[in-house]
Formats: C-alpha cells, structure tokens, sequence
C-alpha cells in the first residue's frame, strides 16, 4: 500500500536570495533576479542573466568551516543541503535510510577550463564525482541517484524521489538541482540565438528568448508523517515524464508528449484537470516551447487555470528549473497566494492560457508543476494541499 | 510487491565488437578508430538513417546499439509506443561533446560555438534521438553513475514497470569518453520473451562483464 509523499523541508539558492522564503519574498514584490551583466567571462559582450553574488556565496560557505576546497556548483549545493537539515533536524542524512537524488544538466561544467581544473582533480569533471562529494560531506552511505534529463531534471528528480520512497527502501529522499551560469552554457545558447536581449518575457507575445540563470533547490521528501516539522501538509500526488519523438533541439509542433506527461500525471494522482488551481508552467520565452505549452494545456483542459512562469525572475536555472519553481509554487500554495509573471504583458500564444500578471490571493489546493527540455522530454508533477 | 521482469534481448558494443543476444555480430578490424568503426557498424548492418552522421560518438554508439537491439524484437510492434519508457546511463555524461564545445569557445580570438556541436552537450539527447526514431514517447530518465549500476536498474524497473503508464523499457549503459566507449542496451518486459533472463542484479552483472 503506497503512502503519501511529504514535502519536509526546502531551500532556495538564487539571485534572490539563500532561502526559499527570502526567494519567495522577493517574488511577491514581483522583483526579478535577471539583469544585465558586462562580465567578459561569461560572454564577450554583456548578457541579461541571474547570476548569484560570489562575495555572499563566499561569505556564507566560509560560515561552514571546511578544510576541504570545494567548486562554485558543490558550494551551492552544500549549502542547500545543510540549510534543509538545519530546517528539518528530524532529518537524519547520515542514514542509510536517506537517499540523495541529485539533478543538474552540467556539473561543474567550470572545470573545463584549464585554469579552474589546475586546483582540482581531473576525476571533478564527473558529475558522479560530485555527487560522491557531496554525500562524502554528509557522510550519506548510499550512491547518489544523479539525473541529467536536460530541463526536466529537476521535476524528474522530485518524480524519482516520490517513486524510491513508494519502493519502501528509504524514509526520507533529499532532492537537490544545481547548475551555474558559465562562458560555457552562455555561448552555446547564444549560438541558438535563443537568447533574449532583455529580460525574458514568458508567454508575451513579443517574447524573444530565454534569460539564463544559476542556482540551487533543495527539497526533503518523506512519506513518514512524523518527520515533518511544520503544520502546512504538502504531498506529492503523483508525476510523469515523456518524450515528442519529435526533435532534438525543437518542441513538438503539436504538444502531445506534454499532454501525455500531464495526463499521466493527473491519472496517477486521481485528481481531474477542473481541479487544478494553478499551474507553475515552464514558460522559457522562446517562440516555440511557450506556444507548445498553450497547446497542450488546451488539449487537457486547463487553459483557464491561473499559470505563471518565474523563468524572469531567476533565469533559466536548467538542472535547478524543476526544483526551485516546485518550491516557489509550494510557497504559493502555503500563502495561497498567486506570484505574477514578471514581464508578461500581452498574450502572445495561440490557445489563450490564463497568465498570471500580479501577485494575487487565491485558494490554492492541486499544483501542476511542469517542465519541457531539449532531447523532447516532458515531465510533470502535482503537488496538494491537505 | 513486484513480479519478475525479463530482459528480453540485448546488444552490447565494446572493443570493436558487437554482440546480439549471445551472439558475436560484427567485429572491427585491430586498432579502427572509434568512429570508425560505429560508421562500420553502421554500414555493415544497412541502416540507412542520414540523421547518424549528424551525431556525437556518444549518440551514434546509443544510435546503432538501439537499432540492432529493436531488430531482434518486436516491442515496439506489440506495445502502445507511449508506454514504452528509455533508462538509460552513464558515467562521463556527454564529456566527450563538451569538450569539444569547449575548444569552440576558448581562444577570444578564434571563438566559433555552433548550435550543432552544443545541442549534443546534453548526455539525454541521446534517448531523444532513439525515441524520435522509433516514435516511442514513454518514461524517459538518464541516469550518471560512476559504474553501471545494476542494483538501482533491478529496482527501479521494479518500481517503473508496475505503473500504470509503463508496458516495456529500452534499458542499458552508453558511455563515450577519450576513445574509450561501451553500449550495453536491453529490453525489459514482464514476460519472458525468448531469450527469458530475468531482470536481476546478478543476470545484469553477468551480462554486462562477460
């Protein structure tokens, strides 16, 4: 008999601050993580972009006290994860019974160059190698479970968590998604031309690319009651992941492979589409993927359910997307308050979607959290209030 | 809670050499270049599929294991193809790619990144390129272990193949890194099929090392 998934702890490393609730505060006041950055290294010319203050991340893993160097991306990560345990103490990481699941689409993608690899070892290109680190730092026994699934990993991540805990193995599953914002990431998408010049408008019809982000989203998953330290009960009903066989770098024309992950989804929760209360959709501002949203949304009828994207207030945090929009909308749904699409102004998609504009109040019960990346893949989530 | 799952047929590609349910296939010349000789194998078994030679090594080598392995069976014939899911994973994710993206963008001088290079810097394009090709629209999940890991592959087939969504899986290892490489792709399902192994972490050591 499957038991319900909790939601036991989070965290949040962005822009926009070093906890979920500082991030959430800063999206209520609709203020946004992307701005412009003339930083050679990164592009050689300047690039909007949510990039996290180096000083502050410094400063705050130097609190740690480690003798151990660490990269930018493990840093994130460590930090995520100590302030969850800090949150949760029921939590016990050095457990056999607690699994690590990790998603980040590129590791410490840094060390490519050859600068920054001198001061580690060759093996830290791995993101096996990082995940190894990290549970060594916690003195975690189990392999972590690493997924690199594009931009659905980190609503893959929280989908495999929900699953490992339903096997009965583990108590509790800390889901963690990093990835930082490098010359590396940057010029790929810039190649694209994916990239917009300003800060990115989801669903607008005068969207014009995607902002770029980095990041870290932590979540505790249980499904033991007891382990939960906070009043407002959030469960992980259920989630799916599918792929277009479409295209490669391109979302399908039609949006069938996200209807099939929301239908999927909402089968597996048992919960119909006239019940969803809001949608934290992926909405990355290029043309096509926001139009193929509109279009699966319609075909499972939920174009007139509140939606937002918060990819113009923390970037496109790939590995990281999945997992801190989860918490965002998990906030939302424990204030009951809606967060407006920052930027969005006009519709611009084919089928109408009911696009959030400003922060509102609204009685949030069921959650569909969903994501799209390249490779075609589609994942969804939902999450409830009880 | 789970009943016994099958891997149904496999195809593993290591050291020039391919081998299809038990069987040695193909075996490259001494000292052939790897992409040498995945174009070898390519043109040895008559795929005609122009899409391949767009690949990364690390796609091609997912590429032509997935086609000879779904030559020997017929899965995607007797399964709704939305309910057939790709697990797959590796060890040096798409390194292999991302090097080479790199040199692209190293020199400021001689900076020329190119989208066909970066879209393979992802190491699930290549489920993507297996699912585009047999239109299977399941599960998917890349997975980045040191080692193939075939305790969490029992396991989560366990858990996968008892949803609701899920009939059958295109399974495996596809690794690609400094001219080192190893495809090892399967098929589960929950009925024995003819080759009727069963889908255990001591059949997939056994299968994978031998």
């Amino acid at each position: 008999m499957k038991s319900d998934t909790y939601i036991a702890a989070m965290n949040v490393i962005s822009p926009l601050g070093f906890t979920s609730e500082e991030n959430f505060g800063q999206l209520k006041q609709m203020k946004t993580g992307v701005l412009v950055h003339d930083d050679p290294q990164l592009y050689f010319e300047p690039v909007c972009a949510a990039l996290i203050d180096s000083d502050r991340l410094r400063s705050e893993f130097k609190k740690l006290n480690t003798d151990i160097s660490y990269t930018r991306l493990e840093q994130l990560m460590i930090l995520s994860i100590e302030s969850v345990i800090k949150q949760n103490p029921k939590i016990d990481v050095k457990s056999e019974r607690t699994l690590l699941v990790i998603s980040t689409t590129k590791g410490n993608i840094d060390l490519l160059e050859p600068a920054n690899l001198k001061k580690f070892d060759k093996d830290r290109k791995m993101i096996w190698k990082t995940a190894d680190m990290i549970a060594t730092h916690f003195k975690n026994p189990n392999t972590p479970l690493v997924v690199s699934n594009a931009c659905i990993s980190g609503v893959l991540a929280i989908i495999l968590g929900k699953r490992m805990l339903d096997s009965s193995q583990y108590d509790s599953i800390i889901v963690s998604g990093v990835d930082i914002l490098t010359n590396f990431v940057v010029s790929g998408f810039e190649s694209f031309k994916a990239v917009s010049k300003e800060v990115c408008k989801p669903y607008d019809a005068s969207r014009d690319g995607i902002s770029l982000g980095e990041g870290c989203g932590t979540m505790v998953l249980t499904n033991d009651k007891s382990l939960l330290n906070d009043d407002s009960v959030i469960v992980v009903k259920g989630g799916s992941s599918s792929n277009d066989a479409n295209h490669i770098s391109g979302p399908s024309r039609t949006g069938d492979g996200l209807l099939l992950a929301i239908s999927n989804t909402l089968e597996e929760a048992g919960i119909p589409a006239s019940e969803i209360d809001y949608i934290s959709g992926h909405g990355t501002a290029t043309l096509f993927n926001d139009e193929m949203e509109s279009l699966a949304m319609a075909d499972a009828h939920l174009s007139d359910v509140p939606l937002n994207s918060l990819k113009s207030y923390f970037g496109h945090t790939l590995g990281a997307a999945g997992i801190i929009e989860s918490i965002m909308a998990i906030h939302s749904m424990k204030e009951n308050t809606l967060i407006g699409t920052y930027n969005y102004k006009e519709p611009g998609v084919t089928k109408p979607l009911n696009v959030i504009t400003k922060t509102t109040s609204a009685e949030i019960v069921n959650c569909l959290k969903t994501a799209a990346g390249f490779g075609g893949c589609n994942a969804a989530v939902l999450f409830q209030k009880q | 809670m789970s009943d016994m799952n099958y891997i149904t047929s496999y195809c593993k590609i290591e050291s020039g050499k391919v081998v299809l349910n038990n069987e040695e296939v193909f075996r490259g010349g001494e000292n052939v270049a790897e992409a040498d000789f995945m174009k070898s194998v390519y043109k040895h078994f008559k795929t005609d599929y122009p899409k391949f030679y767009k690949m990364d090594n690390l796609c091609k080598l997912a590429f032509i294991a997935s086609e000879l392995l779904l030559k020997t069976n017929n899965i995607t014939e007797k399964y709704n193809r939305d309910r057939i899911a790709i697990v797959i994973s590796n060890s040096a994710s798409s390194l292999d790619i991302d090097t080479e993206h790199q040199s692209t963008i190293s020199d400021k001088d001689n900076f020329f990144p190119s989208p066909a290079v970066f879209v393979y810097t992802l190491p699930n394009i290549l489920i993507g390129e297996i699912a585009i090709r047999n239109s299977i629209k399941g599960e998917n999940s890349l997975f980045i272990f040191e080692n193939f890991n075939p305790e969490f592959m029992e396991n989560y087939h366990n858990i996968l193949l008892n949803l609701k969504t899920t009939d059958a899986c295109i399974s495996g290892y596809v690794d690609f890194y400094e001219h080192k490489y190893k495809a090892f792709l399967y098929t589960v399902e929950k009925t024995p099929g003819v080759l009727a192994i069963e889908h255990t972490t001591e059949n997939l050591n056994q299968l994978f090392n031998k």
